[in-house]
């Protein structure tokens, strides 16, 4: 199972408690984890990646095993302590004040 | 007995403020969506249980909620917001073409009849519509291909389509306003626009009568008579009889016509009220006493209202869609600050207490009377 920990707000929209769980089926991307994340939690879409292009929000991170993975390609191969469950795939807001 | 509910979008989530008819005692619910910014709370004038919330974020973007319960229990909805076609092209603030862009919905205007009904004005300036209760969005494309759309511009708070009024007496009459195009009118629902700003005068703007390039802050509409509208522009109070073809500036006797909302008695057409502000470099009331104006005679002559509003040290202001009336026989009237503060009139203006005092800073007010 793969592990995906989102940011607050985003758990709030969601109503998520915790972490998230995920079965992917194939390869293990950052492109195929938010798209079965997204299957389940329809609100979501729109929220991580722009609904018009599918690029990444620009004050949203992806992170996995102390990488910033967020310049990576969204079909390059995620670590594989992300694909065993071992290691969290982390959606993270930038920091800010206000 | 009758009831009034105050929806209240804030920078930091929506408060729902509830009370009867004698509008003494406040319920206050909230916050929802807590940290999100809430452009807009508004209710069908069908089914006063069916709400819409404008929810958005900088990291996050657009969020619709809806509410089926008068805002009890609300459920994201859809929030795809894609431009008619190629989206072409604006001005940009140096004058140089800039993409069309949605950033936010500012506005939600639901139907008059239909509660699955309901349009939004959008930044970058486009009027959008949903059929389903909010999950499809589909742009109205005649708005912003209009001849005039590529020179539009937007003003310090973005290019947004803030203003959407339904006229309730002639079906398909609709009017918007766009900070900073102006105002325009469609009679086709919404299918073809025009721009309806003859009389208007921008002295911040090369051509000051220029048919488009005006920043109209607010409009309003007395149910009753539709041909008269109100406008609230960054400077000058406006009015129209005959549906926005030519204006006629009522700004009057008011110590600055700068401000931001503007505002109908819910039984007296005639009966008006804004809230004035210094000017377009301080957003704040003159002098430091904060005070709503009213005109009974569809403007030139405006009275303060005080009693109850702070009268020195107050240097908050009250933005274009936080002022709203309910329709009891004493007329409610409705205004938020970005202050936090959220003041009600249960007699017209003539005395007002803040409902609640501490809220992050307002953005929007509406207001439902409740049987």
């Amino acid at each position: 199972m793969i592990r995906v920990v989102l940011p607050a707000h985003l758990r709030t929209l969601a109503r998520i408690g915790g972490e998230v769980e995920l079965r992917v089926a194939g390869q293990v991307t950052q492109r195929s984890v938010l798209d079965a994340l997204e299957a389940r939690y329809p609100m979501l879409r729109g929220t991580i990646r722009d609904h018009q292009n599918g690029r990444r929000r620009a004050f949203i991170r992806f992170f996995a095993c102390e990488q910033d993975l967020s310049h990576e390609p969204p079909d390059s191969v995620l670590p594989d302590a992300v694909a065993a469950g071992t290691q969290p795939y982390l959606i993270v807001a930038a920091m800010a004040g206000g | 007995m009758r009831g009034v509910r105050v929806l209240v979008g804030t920078r930091k989530g929506a408060f729902v403020l509830c009370s009867d008819g004698k509008r003494a005692r406040w319920d206050i619910s909230g916050p929802y969506f807590g940290g999100w910014e809430i452009y807009h709370v508004k209710g069908s004038p069908a089914d006063p249980d069916r709400l819409y919330a404008s929810q958005s974020s900088g990291w996050s973007g657009q969020v619709i909620q809806r509410s089926d319960d008068g805002g009890a229990t609300w459920e994201p909805v859809g929030n795809q917001f894609s431009y008619d076609g190629v989206p072409g092209t604006h001005q940009w603030y140096d004058g140089t073409p800039h993409p069309w862009e949605f950033a936010r919905v500012w506005h939600l205007e639901p139907s008059l009849d239909d509660p699955d009904t309901v349009y939004a004005g959008v930044e970058d300036a486009g009027l959008f519509r949903s059929t389903d209760g909010g999950h499809q969005w589909e742009e109205l494309p005649g708005l912003r291909g209009h001849d005039s759309a590529s020179s539009w511009q937007p003003g310090a708070g973005g290019m947004c389509l803030h203003t959407i009024i339904l006229d309730p007496h002639q079906p398909g009459r609709m009017f918007a306003a766009i900070s900073a195009a102006g105002a325009f009118r469609s009679d086709d629902a919404g299918e073809s626009w025009r721009p309806v700003n003859h009389g208007l005068r921008s002295e911040g703007i090369p051509d000051p009568d220029a048919e488009v390039g005006h920043c109209v802050h607010r409009l309003a509409m007395h149910a009753s008579r539709p041909s008269v509208l109100y406008m609230q522009k960054h400077w000058d109070v406006m009015r129209s009889d005959d549906a926005g073809e030519s204006w006629r500036e009522v700004s009057g006797n008011l110590p600055t016509d700068f401000g931001f909302p503007i505002d109908v008695h819910a039984h007296e057409p005639d009966t008006v009220y804004v809230v004035p502000i210094t000017s377009d470099a301080e957003h704040f009331p003159p002098r430091g006493k904060l005070r709503v104006y009213r005109s009974r005679t569809g403007g030139d002559e405006w009275e303060p209202l005080t009693r109850g509003l702070p009268q020195e040290h107050c240097y908050v202001n009250v933005l274009r869609d936080a002022m709203a009336v309910d329709c009891l026989d004493d007329c409610g009237i409705y205004f938020g600050t970005t202050g936090g503060q959220v003041y009600a009139s249960a007699d017209a203006g003539d005395s007002w207490t803040p409902i609640v005092r501490d809220l992050p800073a307002v953005l929007s007010v509406e207001l439902q009377t409740l049987p």
